[in-house]
Parts: C-alpha cells; sequence; structure tokens
C-alpha cells in the first residue's frame, strides 16, 4: 500500500511515469492514469497557465487523499505528480496513477482523488492570453463531482 | 501569528505574508476576518464579507468557526482551482 506524491515545477513524462509506476507491482492487475494537460479553446484561447500553490499544505492534502483512496478502494499503490509555475498548452499538469488487483478499484481511486484534489488541494491557476492574465474562477461541477463519494 | 495569502488575494493586497499580535477577542478564524476588515482598509476593500474565501489554520481547511487556538498560521485565499 504506497502512496507517493511529488509536487514540481519540472515537466514530467506521462508515459515513462506509469511505466515506472507499474515496474514494481507484480499483484497489480489494473492500473489506471489520469493526465491532466493544459488546454486552449476557440473561444478562450491561451498560450499558458500559471499556477500558484501553497507547498506545505498541498502536499499534506494530497497524500491525505491518496491515503484515503487506498483504504476505501484497497487499492495498491497510487502516486500522484503536481506541476506548479509556468505551463505551456499542452503540457501536463497533474498525474494520478492508481494500482489494484482488479479494474475497477483502479479507476475509482483515481477518480476520487482528482475529485478531492480540484476542490480541496491548494492550487490556483491563472490564463496566460493575448489579453493578459486572469485567475480561473472554480467550478460549481467540481463541487458536486467530489459529493458522489460522501454518499 | 503569520497570515498568508494566496492567488488574486495575495495579488491584489499586494502581500503574500503578514505577522499579526492577535487580541484576545479573536477566537475564531470569522472573528479574525472582522478584526482585519476594521484595522485594514485594504484587506476590506479586496476581500468585503460577500467574498467566496477558504481557510486554512497550520496546513488544514477550517471553517469560520473553527477556533484558531494554538494555530501559528492562517492562510486565506480564493476557492481552488487546482487539477
Amino acid at each position: 500500500m504506497s502512496v507517493k506524491v511529488t509536487i514540481q515545477a519540472e515537466m514530467f513524462d506521462a508515459g515513462a511515469l506509469v511505466n515506472q509506476f507499474t515496474h514494481d507491482l507484480p499483484e497489480a492487475g489494473a492500473v489506471t492514469t489520469f493526465t491532466g494537460l493544459v488546454r486552449s479553446t476557440p473561444d478562450k484561447p491561451i498560450e499558458a497557465l500559471i499556477l500558484e500553490h501553497h507547498p506545505t499544505m498541498a502536499q499534506k492534502q494530497i497524500e491525505r487523499f491518496a491515503q484515503d483512496a487506498i483504504e476505501r478502494f484497497n487499492l495498491l499503490a497510487i502516486q500522484v505528480v503536481h506541476r506548479f509555475g509556468e505551463m505551456k498548452v499542452g503540457e501536463p499538469i497533474v498525474q494520478v496513477m492508481a494500482a489494484s488487483h482488479h479494474r475497477q478499484a483502479a479507476f475509482d481511486g483515481a477518480n476520487y482523488v482528482m475529485d478531492w484534489l480540484k476542490t480541496d488541494a491548494p492550487f490556483w491557476k491563472k490564463e496566460v492570453g493575448p489579453q493578459g492574465t486572469d485567475w480561473v474562477d472554480a467550478r460549481e461541477t467540481d463541487e458536486t463531482a467530489k459529493e458522489k463519494w460522501t454518499k | 501569528m503569520i497570515i498568508r495569502y494566496f492567488a488574486w488575494i495575495r495579488e491584489r493586497l499586494n502581500r503574500d505574508t503578514q505577522e499579526l499580535d492577535l487580541p484576545n477577542e479573536v477566537k475564531t478564524v470569522e472573528d479574525l476576518l472582522h478584526h482585519l476588515r476594521e484595522t485594514d482598509e485594504d484587506f476590506a476593500a479586496v476581500v468585503p464579507p460577500e467574498t467566496t474565501i477558504r481557510l486554512a489554520l497550520d496546513d488544514e481547511l477550517v471553517e469560520l468557526d473553527t477556533a484558531i487556538g494554538a494555530a501559528k498560521e492562517v492562510s486565506i485565499f480564493p476557492p481552488m482551482t487546482g487539477g
């Protein structure tokens, strides 16, 4: 039952992370990976994101969600990497990987960690676009996504 | 007590941390917000009572009625938008 959380400014290789994660898990029959990317849409084109964070609290909060997920879904391992600082469109922001004996727990584990992370991990996104910079507003749908786990 | 500000609250206040001696009547996080609004014009302008904010005491998310107790640090920030 291992939890590993890394908060870093550096870019990461999404595929290499998964390969490394699964390498030492002979019992795992299932691994899910969620990778969140910086996106730009035609309605609101952006060039980059700047993520501000609260370092000590972010580390503790994500470790807590990951540990909760391990216990709740009986996972073998969870690893989370979350970046801060400036990142360009198309670059990865966050990656959550969950390993379990069977698929459902791995799907649920990664989903659970992401749902909590969106609303309760101290990161704030600022978009950098042609018209300047703009703090991203929190979304109501992120709050309701989290609520399904409290039922 | 150390107060830390984040995101647009930090930007508009133009400060990220502040040290403050709390008067005895400030018991809860909500008392602290009242105290800041009464004693700090900038804070009152940037974070009026209707603002949706979230708060942490020593790295733990708390509610408005949470007692400050022996906490050394309070963080004041807008709703989080990570992931």
